[in-house]
């Protein structure tokens, strides 16, 4: 039952920190100057009248703490997110309508990132110094040092528009075809480039880390007892070395979520992504400050979220945690 | 005929700074359901020599030498031999089972995993053997299904020993297998490895720094000093009469309590051990002799005979038994 | 006669027959330094032989010399610049750095049109962007304010970030949980929701980038240097210390700082490349500071300009260069500094 405690007290601190995002969010952006109601009157054109009853739509006769905080609690709970100043749309249905391609995006580089940079890593690490290791260590090394955006912008020109060999951005085309099946084939050639680039931009840094766990687990004790026994090769590793090795990793590729989204924003304006990264760039190249926010307590919400996932994962993965 | 023959076995490390000879020439016999003892300081080899019988050492390292497990030489043996060989014919009991332990695995598991490995696909015997090597050794059947940091110290070394049995082996190596215990868990764990020797006739070698321990479980014992024999004998003899004086001085820094002589006189050996990198000339343990002599920094001494089944590796033994 | 001597007493004459004084004894403090000396010199040994490691700071020094330099290989007019301030002549703003090869060309009709050649040649080695300035001068300069703006927001977070991760392992208790809650949920925030939030609301300015990398990176920092502070508080000597009456200041300056500054040391390494990357990630969506000239604002520029549509791939391709050699620089030596710190990791 020691697991269970764990897992309880790992959600409990979830979600305490989720309530200290939704107040932080609600400060920073209380300190702008600035009127949110005429800001929204100006792109909808409205009157004097309208405005007003818009700024008590808002709330913002009120004094801001208590009522206008519990009045952005309640909203926020309840799934109002605030009013675009650009569009006059709310928040929630731009963010609704593209969440999904990030996801999309964000969701298969991760995993063929983390899938492949730990194959990487093992690999590597198994046969140290030998030319795989020395050739991935050096790849890795230089992928990981490349900034993504500019990585992006390479394979945009060289490979969509000097080779046309993909499409210059977006996530179909417009119009898309018809038929089921050649949909989801235009949809994967427009997320080749995008998601080529955001997994080629963490897939050094996950093989790096593999490679130095598996290394330290290579030289722990329990691997000599193992080789005593007879053990193929093969099966030292892989029932002995990599389910201990793997145990950081765990941790780290969750530590990472929060670099892969700053990645994935900038790989998706670079792309012209139709998901919330370019949306976001618009957002702050136009002072759209509902927006910003919005988008800020849904990353938050999702690096929380994972970083709970994270913990469940390593109960599983570690017996030893189940005891504390 | 013996289980385990050592002639002339030589390791040599190899470091930046170039070879260091950890075993320096050792023979050693092990007869069948004999208990071996190999004691020295750290540093003195014996742990080597318990890696280079399964040829466990690091890559690159110069082993020299025959290492002959029932006849047949363990060093010349092909990688799918050795593998075959490895745990089935001689088995290693770790020293540390604190970490020899795989963390994420339960012990069953790793116990079965053994018997597995040289008789694959026998699932449902591997259970029952587990069941009953846990039985042997004193533990209950729940702890099957237990993981390592579940089991105290003492629990943990008793499934190292249940799991160096699971394929009933010629030889058990146990590698101090009492050093990172309590005193009272020692005691028993030493109880345990007397019964199942006793109960199953097992050949040992009992690799140790604690000289009597060795006494209790052994039936014969060699000293060991700077990489190499320096005496032998059965295991009373050796305790009671030393010949050799790095024996005198180990055995005599273990005091009886109660006993007079070692509250007023305590005895104990001053120095450290020989870097291997730089070994003394002539006899190895001269510099810190109590009782040496002129020609012991120049002459090499053999293992010369001292007695029925006794050898000592001194130019006193060799003086007087040429006198 | 009296007892007391007019006369210096003569040393030598008291000393006449006894053995000549040995050498005074070294105190304390001179122990433990040469003791320093003696671990960083092994040290270095170490990191010498390791390839990658010196390769890594070759490439380092390179750049930085390049930083270092750019007022000499890229002259430019100290008399455009109306501001007195030091920042000014530091990282000048875009204007007064670049020559220019625009010129005018007359056209039919009698009007005139700026044109710009955007041509490799070796007075511009790697070309000229859309407005004809030369790459290599922006790409010179960019290198200086890239570093700079890394170094500058490393250090603030480093120090941050030792001084929270410091106080918190040392003094524990509720002074712990305050510093270690902040430190959790800095770390919790997605860097780039927070910088884009800091960035909207305080706009964009060199100042500004640095502060917004900085506060999104000492958590990190805080958390390593708090667990390496917990191993050493608790090591016995620590406690000996103590008894001893030693006060707090004694132990954090004497035995705490020296045994957490490797890992500080190793950690700021990557912390400056990790800074570099995010300044260029915020340049390129817009946060960065327009008016000087980085690697990453030379991308934006670039990208904006229809770099990628009109295949003019140099535009993009030398700043991204650079910022990938730079890290790689950084990396390497993290790398290296990384088998030196950790001995597990090191070929058995």
């Amino acid at each position: 039952m020691g697991a269970w405690k764990y897992i309880l007290k790992k959600f409990f601190q979830a979600f305490l920190t989720l309530l200290f995002v939704l107040a932080v969010n609600f400060f920073l952006f209380r300190v702008l100057p600035g009127d949110p109601a005429k800001s929204v009157a100006r792109s909808l054109k409205l009157s004097l009248e309208d405005t007003q009853k818009l700024r008590v739509e808002f709330g913002l006769d009120q004094p801001v703490f208590p009522n206008q905080f519990v009045l952005y609690v309640e909203n926020t709970v309840t799934g109002n997110l605030g009013t675009s100043y650009i569009t006059a749309r709310p928040v929630s249905e731009a963010i609704a309508t593209r969440v999904w391609w990030t996801l999309l995006l964000v969701g298969t580089s991760t995993v063929l990132a983390t899938g492949l940079g730990i194959i990487v890593g093992i690999k590597g690490a198994w046969r140290r110094g030998g030319t795989f290791d020395v050739g991935s260590l050096g790849v890795s090394l230089t992928l990981y040092s490349m900034p993504e955006g500019w990585l992006g912008m390479m394979l945009l020109t060289f490979f969509a528009v000097t080779l046309h060999v993909f499409p210059a951005g977006q996530a179909q085309s417009a119009p898309p075809p018809a038929g089921a099946i050649p949909q989801f084939v235009d949809i994967l050639n427009h997320l080749f480039l995008p998601c080529l680039t955001l997994t080629l931009g963490y897939i050094g840094e996950y093989s790096i880390i593999m490679r130095a766990s598996l290394l330290e687990t290579i030289n722990e004790d329990f691997v000599g007892t193992a080789r005593a026994k007879g053990l193929l090769d093969k099966n030292v590793r892989r029932h002995h070395a990599v389910p201990n090795a793997l145990l950081p990793i765990v941790t780290l590729v969750v530590l990472n979520f929060g670099y892969i989204l700053g990645g994935a924003i900038v790989v998706e304006y670079v792309f012209s992504y139709p998901g919330l990264g370019a949306f976001t760039v618009e957002a702050i190249n136009a002072n759209d400050f509902p927006v910003i926010q919005g988008v800020f307590l849904l990353t938050s919400a999702a690096v929380i979220f994972a970083n709970f996932i994270a913990d469940l994962l390593y109960v599983y993965l570690d017996p030893r945690v189940r005891e504390v | 005929m013996s289980v385990l023959s050592l002639r002339d076995l030589t390791v040599t490390y190899q470091t930046r700074g170039g070879g260091l000879p950890a075993v320096r020439g050792v023979d050693l016999d092990v007869n069948r359901g004999e208990v071996v003892g190999l004691a020295g300081e750290s540093g003195c080899g014996k742990s080597t020599i318990a890696g280079a019988i399964l040829r466990m050492l690091p890559d690159g390292t110069d082993i020299g030498g025959e290492v002959l497990l029932d006849g047949e030489d363990v060093l010349k043996m092909k990688v799918g031999r050795l593998r075959a060989v490895r745990w089935k014919d001689a088995s290693i009991i770790f020293q540390g089972a604190m970490h020899s332990l795989n963390p994420v695995q339960r012990v069953g598991r790793q116990v079965a995993e053994a018997y597995i490995t040289h008789n694959p696909g026998k699932e449902k015997e591997a259970q029952a053997r587990v069941t009953k090597l846990f039985e042997q050794v004193g533990l209950t059947e729940g702890r099957v299904g237990d993981y390592p940091h579940q089991l105290s110290g003492g629990m943990k070394q008793r499934v190292m020993i249940a799991m160096a049995l699971a394929c009933d082996p010629k030889i058990v190596i146990a590698d101090e297998p009492t050093t990172a215990l309590d005193v009272m868990v020692q005691a028993q764990v030493l109880r345990l490895l007397k019964k199942l020797q006793a109960d199953l006739g097992l050949s040992m070698i009992f690799i140790t720094h604690d000289l009597s321990v060795l006494v209790d479980v052994c039936d014969r014992i060699a000293i060991m000093y700077a990489g190499k024999i320096v005496e032998q004998g059965r295991a009373k003899a050796v305790f009671e009469t030393p010949e050799h004086p790095y024996t005198k001085a180990l055995a005599g820094a273990f005091p009886d309590i109660g006993d007079d002589r070692y509250r007023l006189a305590p005895t104990g050996l001053g120095g450290d051990p020989p870097d291997p990198a730089d070994i003394p000339s002539g006899c190895p343990f001269h510099p810190r002799c109590a009782e040496r002599f002129e020609g012991c920094d120049t002459t090499v001494p053999d293992l010369y005979p001292a007695g029925e089944g006794r050898r000592a590796a001194c130019l006193l033994v060799r003086d007087r038994s040429d006198a | 006669m009296s007892l007391i001597p007019n006369e210096p007493l003569d040393s030598s004459l008291m000393l006449r027959g006894s053995p000549p004084p040995a050498a005074p004894p070294k105190s304390p403090r001179r122990i433990a330094w040469d003791r320093r000396r003696r671990s960083l010199r092994e040290s270095w040994n170490t990191f010498r032989e390791n390839k990658i490691g010196i390769a890594g700071l070759v490439m380092l020094c390179i750049f930085i010399a390049i930083a270092v330099c750019a007022p000499l290989i890229v002259p430019h007019k100290q008399t455009e610049i109306t501001s007195g301030s030091s920042i000014n002549k530091l990282m000048p703003p875009l204007r007064e750095a670049i020559p220019s090869t625009c010129h005018e060309v007359s056209q039919e009709g009698g009007s005139t049109k700026i044109a710009c050649d955007t041509k490799f040649s070796m007075r511009y080695p790697m070309g000229t962007d859309g407005f004809g300035r030369s790459i290599f001068a922006q790409w010179v300069w960019g290198a200086r304010i890239s570093l700079l703006i890394g170094l500058t927001a490393t250090v603030i977070a480093m120090a941050v970030g030792a001084v929270v991760g410091i106080s918190g392992g040392f003094f524990g208790g509720h002074t712990d949980t305050f510093m270690n809650g902040i430190t959790n949920w800095f770390l919790v925030i997605p860097w780039i929701a927070l910088a884009i939030a800091m960035a909207s609301v305080l706009g964009p300015s060199l100042l500004n980038i640095i502060l917004v990398i900085a506060i999104t990176s000492w958590a990190s920092s805080a958390r390593l240097v708090r667990s390496q502070t917990l191993s050493v508080r608790n090591r016995n000597y620590v406690e000996r210390a103590r008894a001893l009456g030693a006060s707090n200041w004694h132990i954090i300056t004497r035995d705490i700082l020296p045994n957490v500054f490797p890992i500080i040391f190793a950690n700021t390494i990557l912390l400056v490349a990790l800074a570099i990357l995010s300044e260029t990630t915020l340049s390129i969506i817009g946060l960065g500071d327009p008016t000087r000239v980085s690697w990453g604002q030379m991308l934006e520029r670039g990208f904006n300009a229809g770099a990628s549509s009109l295949g003019a791939w140099w535009w993009l391709f030398f700043p991204g260069a650079g910022i990938t050699l730079t890290v790689l620089g950084f990396a390497m030596c993290g790398y290296a500094l990384d088998e030196i710190l950790n001995p597990r990791l090191r070929k058995r």
